[in-house]
């Protein structure tokens, strides 16, 4: 048995493998341990072992391996190892498609909940404008949030894709990533307080959002599977969510008991009398109706 | 009048159309651009509504002033709702100040009828050409469109949107007449055949290669009906999505629960909204679509209203016991997705696994297949549904929710927790 003490993300996790791999070592004679501050560590290295050719792995699982790498699942290193174990030296070539087998199963449901971190950030990000570049005359945009996983990476080209004719910057406490219109960069993550806590935007926003709330549909518990309560603490809109919720009840009632309104004749209008007349040479021609 | 203001009254007057699709665009950003946005993934929701409903767009109407007079509508001229009027530029500003923030996908953008359908799309599609052609906005633009407009004018929104949609609202010329009667069904057809011909012209995979490009086109066009409104049937409004769909090509058909209005007309009285027979509307919508079941499986003629207690698949099977079970192990694909629990990601883990391994149920908990409802409709490697011994009545019995008392319920808590992200979405 061997420990293997790697930096917590994937290219430290695929170099080890490699290695492990390429010396033969199964899966069972391997505990993966992560730490963020010792570079990678291979137990004994007086390596007696034979060596062998690495085989090549189907693109689709270091896509799900990349993915999997940024949860934070303790067992994450040692299933993603047996996968490759398998599907190499374990002459299982075609385990990706067996949705089924245990392994696969728990990888598909890591990279299930690293997908809906990364659209949920690409969803809830609420930039905020701090000012212009006094070179450029860019807006500069400053966005705090807090992901679940490790995704700040693996979210990074959307914003970048999205927001290329501003300057950006988005803060976690994992990691933040920065962009000055021309190339994307990394830095160490922060805490709340270096974010701006508002945008002059935000109050028209929150308008909007009243608005567009229809208080005669209300389905509280589909709003909040959608968006937890874990991320209203940094959406503007999120703090009226009590106050829109206790007033529906009223505000349909006043709905219910309101006077019907008669119609009102048509106004003179030369545009009404043409389409008076269309509907008038129309209607012999409609097919019958389509009762059952 | 105040912009804030005005986003209230324009945005109230908006939020009756339930159609909220930011996906399904041709895919381009603002990398080597002057402006922001981009399209062609999936479509995101950025945040929700305490009705459950997804926000991706800003919605807006131009104005709510309008010449129809349709009793379902809080902006029919007979309303008596404070009216306002956006200028172009505000909606531009708006939707760019929305979108640098990330709080949209996009603007949706449709408008109150005032002196002329050519006149309105013009203003409308004002907007669009400002954002585009002005701002460089690469963004979502959905853009309401009128069918008695111009085809010219229609052509020119569909070069800026990327989906464009006339609503029929109604699924019957008769219910039109009555409820809406500036609106004309076959005039609206029309209208989305040529919609329908424009898309597939820009969009076709096989153009003779020296064929000169026709100009850009929205990648698809959807509408809305309102449910509830008129006395149609779930039949005569499925068998009107099978039109659209089959003749139309459109994207999407919404369903929207007929709901409570401030302005009530006296032709329409308003009552709770009907939220799981819009829910149930929906899986049928799915089963049509991704299925593979025609329309006239899904009603019959004796009850040409789906079962409010049960979703429409597993009605289905119920009355189709004879096809089932259906062995995991063998059956085609067409056969699996008629199995109640089992949806089109599933069903095709099943398939794609099956080529290695005997399938158990173990196996189909693992996917996380509702055993429950799956077991009786099903053979696994270590299971027969025929030791269940249940005949038809016992079965459904099984499946319908325990007696309570039926009542107006806004809350429409006749639907199960698990019922109700599909509500959301319409998938099972």
């Amino acid at each position: 048995m061997r420990t293997v003490v790697i930096q917590p993300v994937f290219e430290a996790w695929r170099e080890s493998a490699r290695e492990l791999l390429a010396l033969r070592v199964p899966p069972s004679e391997v505990l993966w341990a992560d730490d963020a501050q010792e570079p990678a560590l291979f137990g004994p290295s007086n390596e007696t072992l034979p060596r062998v050719a690495v085989p090549n792995v189907p693109s689709a699982f270091l896509d799900m391996a990349r993915s999997v790498a940024a949860h934070t699942d303790a067992r994450r290193w040692s299933v993603l190892y047996r996968v490759l174990w398998r599907l190499t030296h374990g002459d299982e070539r075609h385990l990706l498609a067996i949705s089924t087998d245990p392994d696969m199963r728990q990888v598909q449901q890591w990279c299930k909940a690293i997908g809906r971190d990364i659209h949920k950030m690409h969803a809830f990000v609420r930039f905020r404008l701090v000012g212009n570049d006094a070179i450029t005359g860019r807006e500069q945009f400053v966005a705090w949030f807090e992901p679940e996983y490790r995704i700040v990476r693996l979210a990074a080209g959307f914003f970048e894709k999205r927001f290329a004719g501003m300057d950006w910057s988005i803060l976690t406490p994992h990691e933040c990533v920065h962009w000055d219109g021309s190339a994307i960069h990394f830095t160490l993550g922060v805490s709340r307080s270096a974010a701006p806590d508002d945008d002059a935007l935000d109050d028209l926003w929150r308008t909007y959002y009243r608005s567009i709330f229809n208080p005669a549909r209300l389905k509280v518990r589909a709003m909040q599977a959608e968006m937890p309560k874990k991320y209203w603490k940094n959406l503007p809109e999120a703090s009226l969510i009590t106050e829109l919720i206790a007033e529906s009840g009223g505000r349909v009632e006043k709905m219910l008991t309101t006077d019907l309104r008669p119609a009102k004749p048509a106004p003179k209008n030369a545009y009404l009398d043409s389409l008076r007349k269309m509907n008038a040479l129309d209607s012999p021609s409609l097919p019958p109706t389509q009762e059952p | 009048m105040e912009l804030q203001q005005k986003l209230e009254i324009l945005a109230d007057a908006a939020k009756y159309d339930a159609s909220c699709a930011s996906s399904g665009a041709a895919r381009k950003d603002s990398r080597g651009g002057k402006g922001v946005g981009s399209t062609g993934g999936a479509g995101i929701c950025h945040s929700y509504a305490p009705d459950g409903r997804c926000i991706s767009l800003l919605k807006v109407l131009l104005t709510n002033a309008c010449l129809y007079d349709c009793h379902y509508c809080i902006n029919r001229r007979s309303s008596n709702v404070q009216r306002a009027r956006f200028t172009p530029d505000e909606v531009v500003q708006l939707t760019l100040d929305f979108y640098k923030r990330n709080y949209i996908e996009g603007l949706f953008l449709s408008s109150g009828i005032i002196r002329s359908a050519d006149y309105t799309m013009e203003l409308v599609i004002d907007v669009a050409r400002k954002l585009r052609e002005e701002h460089h906005f690469r963004g979502y633009i959905h853009l309401k469109t009128i069918p008695e407009a111009s085809p010219s004018l229609i052509e020119l929104a569909g070069r800026y949107a990327d989906r464009i949609s006339i609503n029929i609202e109604l699924p019957t010329q008769e219910g039109l007449t009555k409820l809406a009667p500036e609106k004309n069904l076959a005039r609206t057809q029309d209208a989305m055949g040529h919609i329908r011909n424009k898309i597939d012209e820009r969009h076709a995979d096989k153009r003779k290669p020296d064929a000169p490009k026709p100009p850009p086109f929205a990648t698809g066009q959807s509408t809305q009906m309102i449910v509830g409104a008129d006395d149609s049937t779930d039949a005569v409004i499925l068998r009107r999505a099978d039109v659209l769909y089959g003749d139309y090509h459109l994207r999407r058909v919404y369903y929207s629960g007929f709901s409570p209005i401030p302005e009530p007309s006296l032709l329409l009285p308003i009552k709770a909204p009907p939220l799981v027979r819009e829910h149930r509307l929906y899986q049928a919508d799915w089963l049509l679509r991704f299925y593979g079941f025609r329309v006239d499986e899904i009603t019959t003629d004796a009850s040409p209203n789906l079962d409010l207690h049960l979703d429409p698949k597993l009605a289905w099977a119920l009355r189709n016991r004879a096809v089932f079970p259906a062995d995991v192990n063998k059956a085609s694909r067409e056969s699996l997705l008629r199995v109640p629990g089992l949806g089109v990601r599933n069903v095709n883990r099943i398939l794609s696994a099956r080529r290695y391994t005997r399938l158990r149920l173990a196996d189909l908990l693992r996917l996380r297949v509702p055993m429950k409802k799956v077991m009786p409709f099903i053979i696994a490697a270590d299971h027969n549904p025929a030791r269940l011994g249940l005949d038809d009545e016992a079965l459904r019995a099984r499946f319908l929710p325990p007696p309570r008392q039926t009542e107006l319920d806004f809350d429409a808590s006749m639907a199960v927790p698990s019922d109700i992200d599909s509500a959301r979405t319409g998938q099972m």
